[in-house]
């Protein structure tokens, strides 16, 4: 069920290019540990509500007032490829 | 060979909610500030960076939701949106997917011109989600880069979806102009298309009815719509391309993917967009670094009972209470509360709504333009206009020269009686008024042997004679007096 | 005794009486890593220089006799996953190791205005993935027991450093175990508090639901002391629990009366190294001999934990790991050849993720992709929340009956550099014990508690009710008063 195919598109979504041979270790390794992961199915969950937080908080706001953001300089620190006012990347293809 | 279809229609508003901060972080909304200065570690998603939701920003959304009649769940919660775009910096968006903020509302529109029944479009939900960033593509110095511009980045939109209830691109124009109305009347966005405050995504297709029954064409999504204008023409392009475009091929829903198309406002086509590198899976999962949001009933009565009257009840209260025609109420209410509010006083000012109905629309909203002001930057207050036009039906003002009047107000800052006085006009007494015309008569044998004649329009001739003998008469009393007189003669 | 083998709560009191200044205790603990951390690897960055800065500066001012915060002239590890304003933080990942962030995680800030010292950044697997520290792309810490040993992880040289008397103070993170772990193979105390008792702001996230930073240090009384720093909620962590922060420090050292244990029975079942079972149940007798009552617990659903778990922290993480895709921060891919078929955005994408990002990083990667994609997301990320409030709820029902719960940390002691590495569910299997904690959200400790026949540290856990740390940390600290293991040191 989690065949090289269903790897290789996984890979793509996830935005990873993969080797053959790292194809082939993964898709060995994933089927071995979706294989385990799969015992959870013999659970009856049926009534049981799903649990996305650990802590049972709601209604967390912040204000509605603007700081001052970062300068440019900073927020463009970290970027692999800048000018200077913005990111650069490859085209953006489609546009 | 000409047949029978439906169009059907569906739109997807994404509006800008009127905040000063964005949705999860506290740099500014300001538009037009110069590229990537309005970032924080929060909305370009530096590592380690945590979003917190924006309290106006929900309390807004809730306002728009009970104003378009949705059902407001009692909890809503965030859910991350993947993919890979670089002006989304996370690598997902936060927005709402299974339990959105509200759903199953309804908009009413109508159209003062009577081209289609009125009817409730409905709103199959609405939701919160985080804007992208700007990318650019620099066509200077030949590079293949595309730049990034993160300003805009984590703004709090709202997504209204429609439900495909309207049947012509001129019911989508209703529904839109409805729509942008209702928000600016609220104030929650300013709508702005130019800016990006509201964007329309839409969908269209056509129901044929065919000898072997009915059937659709493929449903298209158009984009890069950048005026309600372009929408309409866009749509009205849409159904004559998939009509001719189903003719040559035959092809019907399902036959081929869901396609995108975008607006091509000066070629006025649609063109095919590409589309993206792998059909979308956007794996959405519940956001665990914010928390749901819970809302009561209580709560949800308070904002209904604060709500502003909305347009559609001031439409119908100003044809019932003002007499006016449903498309004078359109053209008043259209121009926003502070119009309405002024012409209401003005109405309530004279007694007449038909009266100020006229004015506002005619002079007040004339002048407006002009200078490109808005009401409030207006020189004549409602009361001063209203005495105006009641000056004018109680006859102390001749309507020939009220708008000379209305000017020397405007122009000078003055009440009408002081403009009155100032212009020199007063009411010319009946005794004054058979002198001038007895006097014009004598000096015009021939005016009164035409008319006699059978010519009335002759005495069209002693109009501007009698004007330059006293600037206050009315034409329409010389003229009514001077005929009676002639028939007297004879 | 020298400096570095003194505890923070003693260093502390004699730095305030003035017998010792916090330049010569950051001295100490600099030539104590000079001397030993290029055998041992526990440190990413040291910056001697900013260290005794920032040590001469606490010096003066408490001179000059101005207020001074709690952990005034002491060190503290950090690891290096949490944001440091202007200095590198690499996540031990290729991927950031230049990203210096732009500001300060919420701990960060807490601990400069508690006048503690950053004395340097500590190793872990990358994106703190991992039970080793052999994920690490920066180098491979050692056990300072045993140095052809893992340190555990993924805070492994938060521990280290501290098993090596290289600070007095550490933090770390723990998402599934990752801090006791690591303290349980290094011999040191370790707390995970509860989900929400400390701010995750600046803290790299891994798998936002389950991460929580926690500190390591020699004692639970030291434990104590940097959780009081860190502790209470932020405005900028909306999961920040708004609960109030007891005094730990004031209340450590007294011991809790009617103490009521559980033994969680599936935490003694097969898979349980035989040593590592001995020394825990010898330190249950100490409990029993210190007055506690001593009852069987079942946790029915701990044996879905694994599942449950490596489904939930992966498809997080998927999401927690989009943005290192070369466009913003981080590494990017110097290869610009063009793929057949492929945008050259996408390209850069996939290589620059693929060129800097770890085997283990990826897989989890890839499962968590996967079991959020579609047409799997029920079967596998609901399912997997659903069991997870099957667990929390064994948890409370536990703690109706019982104070604390008590176990082993891990199935065994630390085991060899190189050992499980290419059988990643074995590794994965490790966690059985930590990981139920971190999905229910729950306060975990870990203490020492006694040694292999080879001379490895064995941890004995304790777990908590939420926010029940203070009790916690007192139950630790009755062990601890009745026992030495804590206080014993590896000959680095």
């Amino acid at each position: 069920m989690l065949d090289r195919e269903t790897v290789e598109k996984v890979a793509l979504l996830a935005r990873l290019k993969l080797s053959d041979e790292e194809l082939a270790t993964m898709t060995d390794q994933l089927g071995k540990i979706v294989g385990y992961i799969d015992q959870l199915s013999e659970l009856d969950t049926d009534n049981v509500e799903p649990m996305a937080h650990a802590v049972e908080l709601s209604n967390v706001f912040k204000s509605d007032e603007a700081r001052p953001s970062l300068d440019r300089e900073a927020a463009l620190s970290n970027a692999p490829k800048k000018d200077d006012e913005c990111y650069r990347v490859p085209a953006v293809l489609g546009e | 060979m000409s047949i029978e279809f439906e169009t059907i229609i569906g739109l997807e508003v994404h509006v800008q909610l009127a905040t000063e901060s964005k949705l999860f972080c506290r740099c500014s909304t300001k538009f037009g500030s110069p590229p990537n200065t309005q970032t924080c570690p929060v909305c370009t998603g530096s590592p380690g960076a945590l979003p917190v939701m924006n309290r106006h920003a929900f309390d807004l959304s809730l306002k728009t939701a009970v104003a378009l009649n949705c059902e407001i769940p009692k909890f809503t919660k965030w859910d991350r949106k993947q993919y890979y775009y670089p002006d989304l910096p996370k690598g997902y968006q936060i927005s709402q997917f299974d339990l959105p903020m509200s759903q199953h509302g309804y908009l009413e529109i109508s159209d003062s011109k009577d081209r289609f029944e009125t009817k409730k479009v409905g709103i199959t939900r609405a939701h919160l989600e985080e804007d992208a960033g700007k990318s650019m593509h620099d066509e200077a110095a030949g590079k293949a880069d595309s730049r990034i511009d993160l300003n805009r980045t984590g703004t709090p939109l709202l997504e209204i979806v429609s439900e495909p209830d309207m049947r012509s691109p001129l019911e989508a124009r209703a529904y839109l102009d409805e729509l942008k109305l209702l928000l600016t009347y609220i104030n929650v966005s300013d709508c702005n298309m130019q800016e990006g405050s509201l964007r329309v995504d839409a969908n269209v297709n056509l129901h044929l009815q065919t000898d072997d029954g009915k059937v659709a064409t493929p449903i298209v999504e158009v984009k890069n719509m950048n005026s309600f204008r372009a929408v309409e023409r866009a749509l009205a392009y849409e159904v004559d391309r998939q009509l001719a475009h189903w003719k040559k091929t035959g092809e019907k829903i399902g036959d081929v993917p869901k396609q995108t198309r975008g607006w091509d406002d000066s070629a006025e086509v649609t063109k095919a967009q590409r589309s993206k590198e792998e059909s979308s899976d956007y794996r959405y999962f519940p956001d665990p670094d914010l928390v749901p949001i819970t809302t009561t009933d209580e709560q949800v009565a308070k904002v209904r009972d604060s709500l502003c009257e909305l347009p559609a009840a001031l439409r119908s209260r100003l044809v019932k209470e003002q007499s006016i025609t449903p498309y004078d109420a359109g053209v008043i209410v259209n121009q926003g509360r502070a119009v309405v509010d002024y012409f209401l006083e003005v109405a309530e000012g004279c007694g007449d709504g038909k009266q100020a109905s006229n004015w506002v629309q005619r002079d007040v909203l004339k002048n407006l333009k002009e200078n490109e002001q808005t009401i409030d930057q207006f020189g004549m207050s409602a009361t001063s206009l209203a005495a105006l036009v009641k000056s004018v039906k109680a006859g102390d003002l001749d309507n020939s020269r009220a708008g000379e009047v209305f000017e020397y107000m405007l122009a000078n800052g003055k009440d009408v009686v002081a403009s009155m006085a100032a212009l020199g006009i007063e009411k010319v007494d009946d005794s004054a008024l058979d002198d001038l015309c007895r006097e014009l008569l004598a000096a015009n044998p021939k005016v009164v042997a035409d008319v006699q004649g059978g010519n009335q329009k002759a005495i069209g001739a002693l109009i501007g004679q009698a004007k330059k003998k006293n600037p206050n008469v009315s034409p329409n009393d010389i003229r009514g007096k001077c005929l009676a007189m002639i028939a007297e003669m004879s | 005794m020298s400096l570095v083998h003194k505890s923070a709560t003693a260093l502390l009191s004699e730095m305030q009486s003035g017998s010792v200044s916090s330049t010569e205790v950051c001295t100490a603990f600099l030539d104590q890593i000079d001397a030993h951390d290029e055998k041992i690897g526990a440190f990413l960055r040291v910056d001697r220089e900013s260290v005794l800065a920032k040590a001469a500066d606490v010096d003066s001012r408490r001179s000059a006799g101005g207020a001074l915060g709690l952990l005034a002239g002491l060190p503290v590890a950090v690891k290096d996953l949490l944001c440091t304003k202007g200095q590198p933080t690499t996540c031990a990942s290729k991927m950031l190791e230049e990203f210096v962030p732009t500001y300060d995680a919420t701990v960060i800030e807490k601990l400069d205005s508690a006048d503690a010292i950053v004395i340097g950044k500590t190793n872990m697997d990358e994106f703190a993935m991992g039970g080793s520290t052999e994920n690490s792309a920066l180098g491979q810490t050692k056990n300072p027991w045993d140095t052809s040993r893992v340190p555990g992880g993924s805070s492994g040289g938060a521990a280290a450093c501290v098993a090596a008397k290289m600070a007095p103070l550490s933090l770390g993170s723990d998402t599934g175990g990752s801090i006791r772990q690591p303290a349980s193979f290094c011999g040191v105390t370790g707390l995970k508090p509860t989900y929400g008792r400390v701010s995750r702001y600046g803290l790299v996230a891994f798998a936002s639901s389950l991460d929580q930073i926690g500190p390591l240090a020699s004692s639970v009384e030291d434990t104590a002391l940097l959780l009081q720093a860190i502790a209470g909620s932020d405005e900028r962590d909306a999961t920040c629990a708004p609960n109030e922060v007891p005094e730990y420090t004031a209340t450590v050292a007294k011991p809790l009366e009617g103490l009521k244990l559980g033994i969680v029975k599936e935490h003694f079942a097969e898979g349980l190294d035989s040593e590592v079972g001995d020394c825990v149940t010898a330190a249950i007798d100490v409990y029993k001999a210190l007055g506690a009552s001593v009852v069987d617990i079942e946790l029915p659903h701990s044996k879905y934990g694994i599942a449950t778990y490596y489904i939930i922290a992966p498809s997080e993480a998927s999401g927690n790991l989009a943005r290192y895709d070369g466009a913003h921060y981080g590494y990017r891919t110097s290869d610009t050849s063009p793929v057949e078929g492929e945008g050259p955005l996408v390209t850069m994408y996939r290589r620059s993720r693929s060129e800097a990002l770890g085997p283990e990083v990826k897989r989890r990667i890839m499962l968590g992709t996967y079991a959020l994609s579609a047409g799997y997301y029920d079967a596998y990320y609901v399912k997997a929340l659903k069991v997870r409030r099957l667990i929390r709820q064994d948890y409370d029902a536990a703690f109706e009956k019982v104070d604390f719960l008590v176990g082993p940390v891990s199935p065994t002691a630390a085991f060899g550099i190189g050992e499980l590495s290419d059988d990643p569910l074995s590794m994965y299997l490790g966690d059985l014990y930590t990981v139920t904690t971190n999905l229910a959200g729950v306060a975990g400790l870990s203490v020492p508690c006694g040694f292999t026949k080879s001379g490895l540290p064995v941890g004995l856990q304790l777990q908590a009710r939420p926010f029940d740390e203070e009790r916690l940390l007192r139950a630790g600290h009755m062990y601890q008063s009745a026992t030495d293991w804590h206080t014993k040191t590896p000959t680095v």
